[in-house]
């Protein structure tokens, strides 16, 4: 034991005289861990509340009987089921206004409440003598009761005069959601006696046939496996994911950098242990332990990093997350302990793995060769041309990807391949690139400047590498966001043409504001509207009804449509669907789909195909006429009120004082749009704080490597000062050779960054929205991609460089009299 | 077996609340002593008539009653097997029945069956109110899910009988059909049956000549058994004194065609002792504390629970002397809280079988 610790106390003594070398490897291994699990944190969080929404009380994850008409039923079929054998229990459900707010009221039975439903016992038998004798409770999260403006204890009235009874805080509990003994509730909803389903427990035990109890009133509806709030948000999941996951592939090329060095400058002391007996188990055991110690350290960091970034983005993601999906994301983190071992145990594996080469190598290190500075990157430009193959191998399963793959992880696979072929390739390229200049040269300084780049070259691949990735997923991320920007400006100007929507109570107060309206002189005109509701291919479709109006025809944004559309339209046998239902049902113009409606299915012709970005569900758009024809029950309770813009607020206002309306009733057409917009940027605004991170990555990761090249290089160096170079003309020529391979690896990432921006657009988004953008290239955005590149390089080689410029002259000399 | 049944019913049954969180109130009011009008419930006092079939059904104005049934079976190879059924209730609150989920009824049962190597038990719980469970004199009907002991028009008000009962599991199940040609049979003093020196009572009778027959599963294997079972029926609101911490209790079938029921109440100063013999003809004699020696000569551990198992019990008055064995010595109720209770056989003065419970060990 003692002699493991002098061996370990030998080795650390390196770190102690390359504390730089130390910080490269901690900041590799930091900011790895840190992205990583910033993300995950994330991931975790919003995959916490969606399970929070589905566990309540069985909500998607239970099997069920429900009533095939869909509406309540007696609570004698409960007795009735429960005493043929059926472990079930009953829910009533409504919903509530308190003071303005709409609630989700769940009326829950605790005792017959199957165990494996979620969460549902600890909430039920945690208290629950107070939750089911007078005057009871009412389970409420956190998030709600701070949207109420309510605290634990308060009675709130609802808008039917009604009581709640007392607030309870329930931390598991979904936002949104109220939940009271099924007795209250019943009272509550005014459903005496009702039930709105049976949640059906998995105790095993001879059952009835269903049909025998209850005959054809009810039917089993089978849980989901996945709800539709984590289909729908997977596809935003991953793109965080994906970001981790390359954040912390450019942590570890550092970290690989740096032990891959070190190591080679550790040969010497390596070679003097083993000759003073150490066994190579012995000294690889120390190595890896010494490793493992240094990843803890950098994880324990990199987890506090990480924690500060997802809680720096969460806000973001919340608020995208409820305007992209309608997903109640709490904004506050709170991680799990297995967050923080899952990060330290990446944090590890990550270091060993970026170390193996290296700990391999020392297993089988020859006592007696001796220390080759350069061996290792000598080596490595034997890889080039397997990377070159390799590279090529990548591009091939790239191609199959794109040619079979149909999934969204396809669509990543495909960027995956993409940019790994060409970071393998890279080296490659620089080195023709490089040797193409050294060509061109005559004269000897610049014909060393090229041969000394190439030379370099593998000791800064890694971080070219690294700064490739970065800069094309910056390129392609930057060109989605811009093209998303302005289609979906120009989508939201025309879908928004009218100027004021209003959505009335119910039908005689639309009617009352209608005629109102009609009234007034500065109202050009009112657009009544209606939707409804369907299911199409078993998924939510809305329907919505369109009127007959130069409003919507000059502007509503037609993808593809059939000639006179709009006339087609109006007798109601035609219709018009969203992007997204057209893709995921492959329908196109000319098609005809069969929409149930209450008196029988409607057979429409699909005459035109518009975008409908941001939203989750199917939409169908026909005349308003033809669809209060088919779904006579949809209440037509919104309306679009165009007029000059100036009249706006004094008309809003109006409206306000004379039918009692609010901010969500009745809204312009400019606030509309600048929600909108809100909801879109804060989504990108964490794109582009990850997009961020990553490129600074690679700029920590290019300064790591120059540093540690430095000082190596010095041999290299010392030869032109001794023949007359300046020391400041060296540095310059320092920072040049830098300047040129990161701007040649800039060019490069150009044309990688703009097709992974086509895969975005034309895989990723399709698969994952369902719309697909028109793609376009911003040549300003990429020039000054390309100059942030240069800056980063700049930055990243001041350090080594300004060294290098106030050396002391007989650290210069000093390299002739110790040459190796 | 009365005072037995109570502290089933305050242990288990406070236990099954406290599954439903009213074991606070149960213990608040068990230890609260003897305050027996503070509560509003309806008080047990000596002079009661009982009124069949009434008195079968529930009588929701007393906070605990219930309905406990104990079978000693055989099958044709001649070997042994017990079973329990038992319906409780308890009032959360005293004062006037709510309607549907508002009712403030709350009922649990518990279903066991024994046989030499095996013991099986299951428990349910439910609100009253909308008929997940409840109890109905005529026709006579208690039941929990599809646990139940059904009468039908031919069942005679005064013996109740003849009455079927069933009850499933996971690993077990049992169907039986219980006849009787003897009425039932008042406890105590007609029916006021005591259970401390400090006066607290409960409405107590009893079925113990039911006949049975039917059959009884273990996992799906099914046999058809007969023999003898006892019904226990009893209803209070008083509780407990907070000095007695379990009890001791035997219902038994003599070879000969009489039955003793005998309880003793464990406590700290001094053990409450009391029982009745029935002859073969129905009638009843109380017995009282005095004169009844209960001995435990074996115990078993489970888990951290150290039960008396065997007894010797002898009753000098009657010229009984009495050696018992439990069929299944690890006869344990792992209840929401649990207890010991199984079928047993005695030798010595007489021969017979029985049934043995052991709570609050």
């Amino acid at each position: 034991m003692r002699r493991v610790l002098w061996i370990l106390a030998v080795l650390l003594s390196h770190w102690r005289r390359h504390p730089m070398q130390l910080a490269t490897l901690l900041i590799g291994l930091i900011s790895a861990t840190a992205l990583w699990s910033g993300v995950q944190a994330l991931n975790q969080q919003a995959r916490q509340s969606y399970d929070r929404a589905a566990a309540i009380f069985g909500g998607a994850r239970t099997p069920m009987l429900v009533a095939r008409d869909g509406k309540a039923f007696p609570q004698a079929l409960f007795a009735e089921l429960r005493r043929a054998g059926w472990p079930v229990s009953p829910v009533v459900e409504g919903r509530v206004q308190i003071d303005g707010h709409s609630a989700r009221l769940l009326g829950i039975e605790p005792i017959s409440l199957p165990v494996e439903v979620g969460n549902a016992p600890t909430l039920g038998r945690t208290d629950l003598e107070a939750f089911l004798t007078a005057p009871g409770q009412t389970l409420v999260a956190p998030e709600t009761l701070a949207d109420l403006e309510l605290k634990q204890g308060d009675t709130p009235r609802l808008s039917n005069d009604a009581t709640l009874p007392p607030l309870k805080l329930q931390p598991q509990l979904a936002p949104g959601v109220l939940v009271v003994d099924i007795g209250a509730a019943q009272q509550l909803l005014g459903k005496s006696d009702q039930i709105s389903r049976l949640l059906v427990g998995n105790s095993h035990g001879p059952r009835k046939p269903l049909q025998q109890v209850a005959g054809d009133r009810l039917m089993q509806v089978e849980p989901d496996a996945e709800t539709d709030l984590e289909r729908l948000t997977d596809s935003f999941h991953l793109n965080l994911t994906a970001f981790g996951l390359l954040s912390f592939v450019v942590g570890l090329f550092i970290v690989n950098s740096a032990v891959g060095l070190a190591f080679e400058q550790r040969l010497p002391m390596l070679r003097t242990l083993r000759a003073c007996g150490v066994s190579a188990r012995q000294l690889n055991t120390v190595l890896v332990a010494e490793l493992v110690v240094l990843a803890l350290a950098a994880g324990l960091a990199g987890l506090v990093c990480g924690y500060v970034i997802a809680a720096a983005l969460l806000p973001n993601v919340a608020a995208s997350l409820r305007g992209l999906y309608g997903a109640q994301v709490p904004g506050e983190l709170s991680l799990q302990p297995e967050w923080w071992l899952a990060g330290l145990v990446i944090s590890i594996i990550g270091a060993l793995a970026a170390a193996a080469t290296s700990l391999i190598k020392a297993l089988r290190l020859p006592i007696l060769s001796s220390a080759q500075a350069y061996a290792w990157q000598d080596a490595q430009r034997r890889w080039l041309k397997l990377q070159s193959a390799l590279a090529l191998a990548f591009f091939a399963v790239a191609a199959l990807l794109l040619w079979l793959g149909q999934s969204l992880l396809a669509g990543f696979g495909v960027l995956a391949a993409l940019m790994l072929g060409a970071a393998l390739l890279l080296p490659s390229i620089l080195e023709f690139a490089l040797r193409l200049g050294e060509r061109g040269a005559r004269q000897a300084l610049v014909q060393w400047f090229w041969a000394d780049g190439r030379q370099q070259i593998s000791g800064l691949s890694l971080a070219l590498m690294a700064l490739l990735l970065a800069l094309a997923v910056n390129v392609g991320v930057s060109t989605m966001v811009e093209t998303f920007n302005r289609t979906f400006l120009v989508w939201l100007d025309g879908r928004l043409a009218a100027d004021i929507y209003v959505s009335a109570a119910d039908e005689a107060q639309a009617r009352a504001i209608q005629s109102w309206l009609r009234a007034r002189p500065e109202v050009e005109a009112v657009l009544p509207g209606g939707r409804a509701e369907t299911q199409l291919a078993g998924a939510p479709v809305d329907v919505l009804g369109l009127p007959d109006h130069a409003t919507y025809r000059d502007h509503w944004p037609l993808l593809q449509s059939a000639p006179d559309a709009w006339k087609r339209l109006v007798p109601g046998d035609a219709g018009f669907i969203s992007e997204q239902l057209s893709r995921r049902l492959n329908l196109s113009v000319g098609d005809y789909i069969d929409i149930p409606a209450p008196g029988g299915d409607w057979d429409v012709e699909i005459v035109g195909i518009y975008a409908d970005y941001g939203n989750p569900k199917g939409q169908i758009a026909v005349n308003v006429a033809a669809l209060t024809r088919r779904f006579p029950a949809t209440p037509l309770t919104r309306m679009a009120v165009r007029t000059d813009p100036a009249n706006v607020p004094t008309l809003i206002a109006a409206l306000s004082n004379q039918f009692g309306l609010d901010g969500r009733n009745v809204v312009d057409q400019a606030s509309i749009k600048r929600e909108s917009k809100q909801i879109f940027n804060r989504t990108f605004a964490v794109t582009g704080a990850l997009n961020a991170f990553t490129l600074g990555v690679a700029g920590v990761a290019l300064l790591t490597s120059l540093l540690t090249l430095a000082n190596a290089r010095l041999p290299q160096l010392a030869p032109l000062w001794a023949i007359g170079l300046t020391r400041r003309r060296l540095a310059l020529i320092e920072l040049l050779k830098t300047l040129s391979v990161a701007a040649i690896t800039a060019l490069l990432a150009l044309p990688l960054g703009l097709v992974v921006a086509w895969c975005l657009i034309a895989i990723v988004n399709v698969k994952a929205f369902g719309w697909r953008l028109p793609f376009d290239v911003f040549p300003l955005h990429l020039i000054r991609l390309l100059i942030v590149a240069l800056l980063a390089a700049v930055a990243a080689s001041l350090l080594p460089v300004l060294r290098l410029a106030r050396m002391q002259p007989a650290d210069l000399v000093r390299v002739f009299t110790i040459e190796r | 077996m009365s005072a037995s049944r109570t502290i089933i019913t305050r242990r288990a049954f406070a236990g099954g609340a406290a599954l439903l969180g009213l074991m606070r109130s149960a213990r608040a009011q068990g230890f609260a002593g003897l305050s027996e009008d503070a509560d509003g419930f309806a008080q047990v006092l000596p002079g009661k008539d009982f009124v069949f079939p009434a008195d079968h059904g529930p009588h929701p104005d007393f906070r605990i009653e219930w309905w406990y049934v104990t079978a000693n079976l055989t099958d044709v190879a001649g070997n042994a097997y017990g079973l329990q059924w038992t319906l409780f209730r308890q009032a959360a609150r005293p004062g006037p029945q709510g309607e549907g989920f508002a009712n403030q009824q709350l009922w649990m049962a518990h279903a066991a069956a024994t046989r030499a190597d095996s013991h099986r038990t299951a428990e349910k719980f439910a609100r009253g109110g909308v008929g997940q469970a409840g109890v109905v004199d005529k026709p006579f009907q208690a039941w929990i899910d599809d646990w139940q002991m059904a009468g039908s028009d031919r069942t005679d008000d005064a013996s109740l009988a003849p009455i079927e009962i069933a009850a499933s599991a996971s690993n077990f199940a049992y169907a039986l059909s219980l006849e009787a040609d003897r009425p039932v049979v008042l406890q105590g003093d007609h029916g006021y049956s005591r259970k401390s020196e400090h006066g607290q009572a409960s409405y107590y009778y009893s079925q113990p000549f039911y006949r049975a027959r039917g059959h009884l599963s273990f996992d799906d294997h099914s046999v058809e058994v007969s023999g003898s079972a006892w019904l226990d029926r009893e209803w209070s609101s008083q509780p407990l004194a907070s000095d007695q911490s379990g009890w001791d209790w035997f219902a038994l079938h003599f070879a000969s065609g009489e039955k003793l029921m005998l309880y003793r109440m464990r406590q700290r100063s001094g053990n409450y002792t009391s029982g009745t013999w029935i002859g073969a003809d129905g009638r009843a004699r109380p017995l009282g504390p005095d004169g009844i020696v209960m001995t435990p000569t074996q115990t078993v551990e489970i888990g951290s629970h150290k039960l008396p198992v065997s007894w010797r019990v002898d009753i000098p008055a009657l010229s009984i002397g009495l050696a018992t064995t439990p069929l299944n010595p690890r006869s344990w109720m792992a209840t929401s809280v649990p207890y010991w209770e199984g079928p047993i056989s005695f030798t010595g003065s007489h021969q017979g079988v029985g049934y043995l419970e052991l709570t609050g060990y």
